[in-house]
């Protein structure tokens, strides 16, 4: 078991070597870069929003119902709103959830051209695998995760506005003083800071299942399953000892 | 030429090829045949150095692949061409797409003198232009085969593996890659080695042919060689099914 994650850490390690190296062509790079970004980016943006903004309506009604104490300030509200999706929802919830989308596209898209000996295919031409296929995914997602944090940010503070705005559980003056209150910039920056660690974790872990798969259809999809298992994994572990450097 | 002296490869301790010596030649189509799971992948894929031998040597005309670095095992490339038993063209990219991927990635041509190039390679596997923007997936098998054939010989390469180029395909189609092999490997002098365990293949373009059995090479010679060696292994290979022992019998007579 342990030799395993051992020899597990040491495959990968060669692999990122491989990877971050110098395209052999850069045109190709250019070329790829901004078609993993439409795949892994722009193509997140529609699932980020819609989850993001429920929570943010789920937790503004939540919070409300189970704070009725009249000693609690009213701009409690916004202010839990704020910070949870500051420091960890839109990072870390977030991260977790593209692991799942992302994470396994990655691994079945790498590990299906294993398969079927594309990767062999590109191997013999003498082109580098690794770096042709996975450095433009991890230079996109590592370039995508801030924007998407901050829209998760904003979505989930447009939904805690809009119960505002539509119920009379909260005044819209509360709820905007609350979000305003005692704001420290430092955790916006926090909270993109990791997700620039969390795009590196969910793009190479990812596709290192993939590169690695061996077999058939199914030895792929159990590629992808490992792939998101093991970025959640380390996506957690990593976000203790982030928070650990940057908060405490 | 390419020669192949003393070659040994295991994995994880599970001997899958032993002690194997051979040489293909060049223009010619050299076959290395043998049951399913006897190491022929693994012999042709340890010759191209996708993996790693343990012991042995690997010589393309001379030049020690297994001397090689990185490097220069990256620019020996440049010189081989592969057809992958499953085609393996690139999915998301078209037929004349992937054709002109290795040119892309490693000439100097203007964008038009790539495709014109490619489109040549196209035209000499027979595949018409409707096909050319289309995606692999909607070609039929034989189709794929030839693009990849295509693919394969765009940079001009000495050497040309194939690992089982008709597997899946009816007799028809077969002989028609088959065919197209041969004349490539003759008209541009290539040395080309195929992995086989197609009879009909084996008699119709066999030039110069290895058996390997259990990971062993079990004889060597040429298709006329087949039907008179008493060779024992061969034998039984060539000769597991009725038809074969009916031909020999035929031929035999006839002396
Ligand atoms: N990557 C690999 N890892 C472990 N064993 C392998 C690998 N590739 C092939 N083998 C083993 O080597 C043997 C020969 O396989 P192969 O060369 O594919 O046979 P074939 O003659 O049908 O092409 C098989 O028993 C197979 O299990
Ligand atoms: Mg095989």
């Amino acid at each position: 078991m342990i030799v395993k994650a051992f020899n597990q850490i040491g495959r990968y390690s060669l692999l990122m070597r491989r990877t971050f190296t110098r395209p052999d062509n850069w045109r190709q790079f250019f070329k790829q870069l901004p078609k993993e970004m439409v795949k892994l980016g722009t193509n997140s943006i529609g699932i980020v929003v819609i989850i993001s903004i429920f929570t943010g309506v789920i937790m503004t009604v939540q919070t409300i119902q189970n704070t009725e104490n009249p000693l609690l300030p009213r701009y409690s509200t916004g202010l839990v709103l704020r910070d949870t999706f500051l420091l960890e929802f839109a990072s870390t919830i977030m991260c977790l959830l593209l692991a799942g989308k992302v994470g396994s596209f990655i691994a079945s898209e790498i590990g299906s051209m294993r398969v079927s000996e594309q990767i062999d295919a590109m191997e013999i031409m003498g082109v580098n695998s690794a770096n042709y296929l996975i450095l433009p995914k991890i230079v996109a997602l590592v370039f995508f995760m801030p924007i998407l944090v901050t829209f998760s940010i904003a979505c989930g503070l447009i939904g805690g506005a809009g119960v505002s705005y539509f119920t009379d559980l909260i005044t819209v003056s509360d709820f905007l003083y609350g979000i305003q209150y005692a704001y420290i910039p430092f955790y916006l920056w926090y909270s993109i800071i990791k997700s620039l660690f969390f795009g590196f974790i969910i793009a190479s872990v990812s596709s290192f299942y993939g590169y690695y798969a061996y077999g058939g259809a199914l030895d792929v999809g159990q590629a992808s399953t490992h792939a998101v298992v093991n970025s959640c994994v380390l996506l957690l572990l990593s976000n203790i000892l982030l928070t650990d450097i940057m908060l405490l | 030429m390419i020669r192949v002296e003393n070659l040994y490869k295991s994995f994880d301790g599970k001997t899958v090829l032993s002690d194997v010596s051979a040489d293909f030649y060049s223009g010619k189509v050299n076959q290395i045949i043998g049951q399913s799971g006897s190491g022929k992948t693994v012999l042709m894929k340890s010759i191209i150095g996708l993996f790693q031998v343990d012991s042995g040597s690997i010589l393309y005309d001379g030049r020690n692949l297994t001397d090689m670095k990185m490097r220069d095992i990256k620019l020996l490339r440049r010189e081989v061409g592969m057809l992958f038993q499953g085609s393996a063209l690139f999915d998301s990219l078209t037929v004349l797409q992937n054709v002109m991927f290795p040119l892309e990635m490693f000439s100097t041509m203007t964008k038009k003198e790539m495709e014109e190039r490619a489109k040549f390679c196209l035209s000499r596997v027979n595949i018409q232009p409707v096909t050319y923007n289309l995606m692999p997936s909607e070609i039929s098998g034989g189709m794929q085969k030839r693009v990849a054939i295509a693919r394969a010989i765009t940079l001009n390469p000495r050497y040309l593996f194939c690992d089982e180029p008709n597997s899946g395909l009816d007799p028809v189609t077969s002989l028609v890659i088959d065919k197209l092999i041969e004349e490539i490997t003759e008209e541009y002098d290539i040395t080309t080695i195929v992995n086989t365990h197609d009879m009909n293949s084996i008699m119709e373009t066999g030039a110069h042919i290895i058996l390997i059995e259990k990971g062993v090479k079990a004889w060597d010679g040429s298709k006329d060689d087949i039907f008179t060696s008493d060779n024992v292994s061969l034998n039984n290979f060539v000769f597991a099914s009725d038809l074969f022992k009916l031909v020999k019998d035929s031929v035999n007579c006839k002396r």
